[in-house]
């Protein structure tokens, strides 16, 4: 497919101002790596400068660094002494990739079901009452969320763990995915709703109304696929949506994923982890947005281009 | 146009949320004068997490230190909605100029700058604001100006759409004709007349930097003691909700509530005066 070629090369420039962006603003940002309570031995920071290329012109680090990236090698972190920044991520990212797979799958699930029941049920009072929930639901952040949760689910009823994470525990799971994929899918119900009741207006519905199709048929074999692309093309924001998310999520459940890695990487200076988390989450909603596109041609002939 | 603007508040949803809104500014601006206490105050008598009552005053309780939750609440409130604001105010300037020059110079130039705004719109931004919060210190001004230039680019979109349609009439060309140079004809042809886009806008970009702001300071990044926010507010409240639930609560019925009447008003703002544009987001 030469068309998918073509356009994930044309993600290429995006991720490139990611990166120099980035590496710019962490270099002209006060404070360093080697920064501690007491300060270092001038020549003890000199040779770690040294030795992770410190020292060297900022336009030559620049250049070894798309240099190494080129080659798949995110460097070494500067504060977790021995490690590389891909065995860090390499330990974090499964959290975060369970933790964001998990929160789609159930924001999907919970508003295509919701925005499908209430499209069907339109004008109804039960209608309102969803969507009611739903306007509620897009003004309830996850930081909010999370701790109302853990309040509830935790600390009054004592049901779940209120943070932590071990493998193979799933009850650590849940409460941070429903805090992370509630907002999602209050955005996902009005989304398929809307769509859902605009599709139900066309003409080729009132054709098989004629044909005297039940009503859910029609709701479902004939609308509900058209009505989809524009959910469809939200599944991209969803995903950043998702990333962003994650930072607090994780904090609050005390989660050991990418997102608290993140703050703590930039708080800690680590230039090299912070670049490489911040490329990986670029790369992700670059690839979900490839995906969208791919779907969409599918699902749509209108969008292929001629 | 103008006469579904009056038409607005015959909808009751979005006159309810109006009134939401106002009421929310008015408690937020007038109330803690209300209040014999300060939002600073530390209440050795009242104790710390203390329920709320009548007749200690503390109408909210006293947080964890023993400051009143009212008072910190609605203070809160006021760098919740200033930060928000003046956010908005920076993102929309930004925006209205980009989406102007773009729509109305248009060609090469329009095509080079939609071209940034697409790169820009890839990236995932909200990491470059806790990037440039955590780097570059914590102070108020960097909040306002790190989320007022991450929000343009819808505005930049939204404003180069209407300005192509703009740039068509006929009185930009009697403007032409009668010798205005660029300058000039955006100023007083293009801008005056994107102003209606420009309030929707605004409405709808509010909540979403207030939702920015909230976010930064519940990492402790955004606002910074002893001044505080709805966002920080909800932080604090997270860590004591087991002793006292006020601490979390009201805040967030607070900020909830806000981001609730805006978003509800943002969407009929639209849905009336541009009826064809995305949802956002």
């Amino acid at each position: 497919m030469p068309l998918a070629i073509r356009r994930l090369l044309q993600a290429l420039p995006t991720l490139w101002v990611l990166v120099t962006l980035t590496f710019f603003m962490m270099r002209a940002a006060p404070g360093g790596p080697f920064d501690r309570e007491r300060a270092l031995l001038p020549q003890v920071e000199a040779a770690l400068q040294a030795q992770y290329r410190l020292d060297r012109p900022l336009w030559q680090q620049y250049v070894g660094y798309l240099g190494d990236l080129l080659r798949g090698d995110l460097g070494p972190s500067l504060h977790y002494e021995g490690y590389r920044v891909t065995e860090l991520i390499a330990q974090a990212l499964p959290v975060s990739l369970a933790l964001g797979g998990g929160a789609l799958l159930l924001a999907l699930v919970l508003g295509l079901g919701t925005g499908t029941f209430a499209a069907r049920h339109r004008d109804g009072l039960l209608d309102r009452v969803l969507m009611g929930l739903a306007s509620i639901g897009l003004s309830l952040p996850n930081y909010v969320v999370a701790p109302l949760l853990i309040l509830l689910f935790a600390i009054t009823l004592g049901w779940l763990p209120a943070g932590g994470w071990q493998a193979g525990r799933y009850a650590d799971m849940l409460l941070p995915m429903v805090a992370l994929a509630l907002p999602q899918a209050a955005y996902l119900a009005r989304l398929t709703r809307s769509s859902l009741v605009e599709t139900l207006r066309a003409p080729y519905i009132r054709a098989a109304r004629a044909k005297g199709l039940p009503e859910r048929a029609i709701l479902l074999r004939h609308a509900l696929k058209p009505a989809l692309l524009p959910v469809l093309s939200y599944l991209g924001p969803a995903a950043a949506g998702l990333l962003t998310g994650s930072v607090v999520v994780e904090q609050v459940f005390n989660l050991p994923g990418l997102g608290r890695y993140f703050v703590q990487a930039a708080l800690n200076r680590d230039y090299t982890l912070v670049l490489g988390v911040v490329l990986l989450y670029g790369a992700l909603i670059v690839l979900c947005n490839f995906l969208v596109d791919l779907l969409y041609g599918r699902l749509d002939p209108r969008a292929r281009p001629a | 146009m103008k006469l579904r603007i009056f038409s607005l508040p015959r909808r009751r949803t979005a006159r309810v949320a109006a009134i939401g809104l106002i009421a929310v500014l008015l408690l937020v601006v007038a109330g803690p004068w209300l209040s014999p206490y300060a939002a600073d105050h530390i209440d050795f008598e009242g104790q710390w997490s203390a329920p709320p009552t009548l007749q200690s005053q503390h109408w909210f309780g006293t947080d964890g230190l023993g400051r009143d939750l009212y008072v910190r609440t609605l203070e809160g409130g006021r760098l919740s909605l200033l930060v928000g604001l003046v956010s908005t105010v920076v993102s929309l300037l930004i925006g209205l100029a980009w989406g102007a020059i773009a729509g109305y110079v248009g060609g090469r130039v329009d095509s080079l700058m939609m071209r940034v705004v697409d790169v820009l719109y890839a990236l995932p931004f909200l990491f470059f604001v806790i990037l440039l919060m955590v780097l570059f210190g914590r102070e108020l001004w960097l909040v306002f100006v790190a989320i007022g230039a991450v929000n343009w680019l819808d505005m930049a979109r939204i404003v180069r759409g209407q300005t192509l349609s703009l740039r068509r009439q006929p009185y930009v060309d009697a403007a032409l004709t009668a010798g205005l140079d660029t300058p000039a004809i955006l100023r007083r042809h293009i801008v005056p007349n994107l102003l209606g886009v420009v309030v929707v806008c605004a409405v709808l970009t509010l909540p979403q930097v207030i939702l920015i702001e909230s976010f930064l300071s519940f990492l402790g990044l955004g606002v910074q003691e002893p001044a505080t926010s709805w966002g920080a507010l909800v932080n604090e409240g997270a860590r004591e909700m087991e002793s006292t639930p006020g601490a979390l609560l009201f805040p967030a019925v607070f900020l909830v509530f806000t981001l609730l009447c805006l978003n509800v008003l943002g969407e009929h703002l639209r849905s009336a005066l541009l009826p064809d544009s995305e949802p956002r987001r």
